[in-house]
């Protein structure tokens, strides 16, 4: 075979990159400068990190031993801590069902509801709970209560939003098959679309419990119950190896809530 | 003289930017009458079915099935009507994670009370006895538990037979229910579910590639081509060789 013809039989290779176009690249040199611009904004110094260093070493001397002294009241807090993200994860999940089955386009009786779903869901997803606990610790006052409430509205945002996504997303044969059959839109609902969506369901309550849990220690700082008073008043006076207890049994806390969701994903799914 | 279960008239279809689907469809099938319905991919058949039952709606025509025009129907007298025909689907579309019970419950689902047939822990003594005699009639009562995600291919059909059936219907439509199974568990599933159909004296409807099944199976072929009936002939004239013809 001669190279003219080897030549013919082998089309020409494509470039490995695509050349990027005029407003792709005005996109990437805008966004290149944008960060650069916010680094210099927010004071990032790699400099002022490392010359921190020494009293981060004298914090965490300070830190150890962590203190045993207050073990019950740290004990106490943080299982009330856990039950706020608890009782507001389930409540939160309940709640979300129904309006995520509004906010599902195929599902919803009427394109007037669709619309209110989405943006009650979008409206709760985007006020971050923080927010919330501060409105709700004006109306029923300081305490566990309105922590729990603030992360019941942060999971209708969050759990509304994937339960919807999950039900569009399932396959709508078994959905066609009861149509067939004489199904009205609740039977569908309860019979085909949610048991297939239960995995991503249950997925996403317990990612939310996770993160619940997380947010309840935060929610705290504000006066919104849990464990997070405790680490704010320890801070406050100085107390850093009380402090440090506290710390560690948040992330004793968070690690057991992690793994035995993980344990519960791998049981129920 | 029998009356007709399913009648079709004038029946158009058509879907956006594309060349109409179906262009002037018209038959009748009489009651207790097994036909077949066969064309290449694309000439129809799924879209006409779906028609026949208003789960897609036709763009002209008359769809009078047991002896009711869907055309004016309201969603809860065309729920009921739907109920009294058993749609098996090629893919089966069993509701998967739930067990085989509770996905035959399901065909209950027009005529128990609220709630009832969901879920086979809702579902009243009768209402399960007779799911599970459902189940049997298709071989499966020992699987009755085992989650259908778990059934093979072939089971999981007997499984959607067994949903039709306990719809008690006067109808049976199947959309080429053995394509997505091998040839032995095909064979077996188009003998079980014809077997049943006759010995409960009903009307059937199915489509299929099979040319075979549909001589061996079906009293009458109608065949599609672009969109309208290029043969409608009892079975026992046609020979396989005559329908491929229709396919070139």
């Amino acid at each position: 075979m001669t190279d003219h013809t080897l030549a013919r039989a082998v089309p020409a290779l494509p470039s490995r990159f695509e050349r990027p176009g005029l407003t792709g690249f005005a996109m990437t040199l805008g966004i290149l400068l944008f960060f650069m611009w916010s680094v210099q904004r927010t004071g990032v110094s790699l400099s002022e990190f490392i010359q921190g260093f020494p009293q981060m070493g004298r914090l965490v001397g300070e830190m150890l031993p962590p203190s045993t002294a207050r073990l019950g009241a740290v004990g106490k807090a943080l299982l009330e801590t856990f039950q706020m993200a608890f009782v507001g994860t389930v409540v939160g999940v309940l709640i979300s069902v129904p309006i995520a089955v509004l906010a599902t386009r195929h599902l919803t009786p009427h394109p007037a509801l669709y619309h209110l779903a989405r943006n009650l869901i979008a409206f709760a997803r985007t006020v971050p709970d923080l927010l919330w606990a501060l409105l709700f610790i004006v109306s029923v006052g300081l305490g566990p209560f309105a922590g729990t409430l603030a992360i019941i509205v942060d999971k209708i945002g969050f759990c509304g939003r994937f339960f919807a996504e999950a039900m569009e997303e399932v396959d709508r044969g078994p959905q066609e098959a009861l149509s067939a059959i004489g199904a009205d839109k609740l039977s569908l609902v309860m019979c085909a679309v949610i048991p297939a969506a239960m995995p991503s369901f249950i997925n996403t309550s317990l990612f939310s419990l996770e993160k619940a849990t997380r947010s309840s220690v935060v929610l705290g700082l504000v006066g919104a119950g849990g464990i997070g008073i405790e680490l704010k008043v320890a801070m406050d006076l100085f107390n850093y190896d009380e402090a440090a207890t506290i710390i560690l049994a948040i992330f004793a806390l968070v690690i057991l809530v992690e793994q035995a969701s993980a344990w519960l994903r791998r049981r129920v799914i | 003289m029998r009356a007709d279960d399913l009648v079709v008239r004038g029946l158009c279809k058509g879907y956006e930017g594309g060349a109409p689907v179906l262009a002037g469809i018209e038959f009748a099938i009489p009651s207790g009458q097994s036909v077949a319905l066969i064309g290449a991919n694309g000439a129809g058949k799924s879209t006409l079915l779906r028609c026949c039952m208003h789960l897609i709606q036709p763009d002209q025509g008359q769809v009078h099935l047991l002896g009711h025009d869907l055309t004016g129907l309201n969603p809860r007298a065309l729920r009921h009507m739907r109920s009294k025909v058993g749609f098996v689907f090629q893919k089966h579309n069993l509701v998967p994670r739930l067990s085989a019970l509770s996905n035959v419950l399901h065909g209950a689902i027009a005529r128990s009370p609220f709630a009832r047939s969901w879920l086979h822990g809702l579902a009243s003594r009768e209402l399960r006895e007779e799911a599970m005699r459902c189940l049997a009639r298709v071989g499966l009562a020992h699987i009755a538990a085992r989650r259908v995600d778990k059934l093979s291919g072939g089971q999981s059909q007997r499984v959607a037979i067994a949903r039709a059936l306990m719809q008690s219907p006067r109808m049976m439509v199947a959309d080429e229910p053995v394509a997505s199974l091998d040839p032995s568990s095909g064979e077996e599933v188009m003998r079980l579910f014809s077997n049943l159909v006759r010995k409960e004296g009903l009307t059937m409807l199915f489509t299929s590639h099979d040319l075979s099944h549909a001589i061996k199976y079906a009293d009458r072929v109608i065949a599609l081509r672009q969109g309208v009936v290029a043969l409608d002939a009892p079975s026992a004239e046609l020979s396989v060789a005559t329908l491929r013809a229709l396919y070139d």
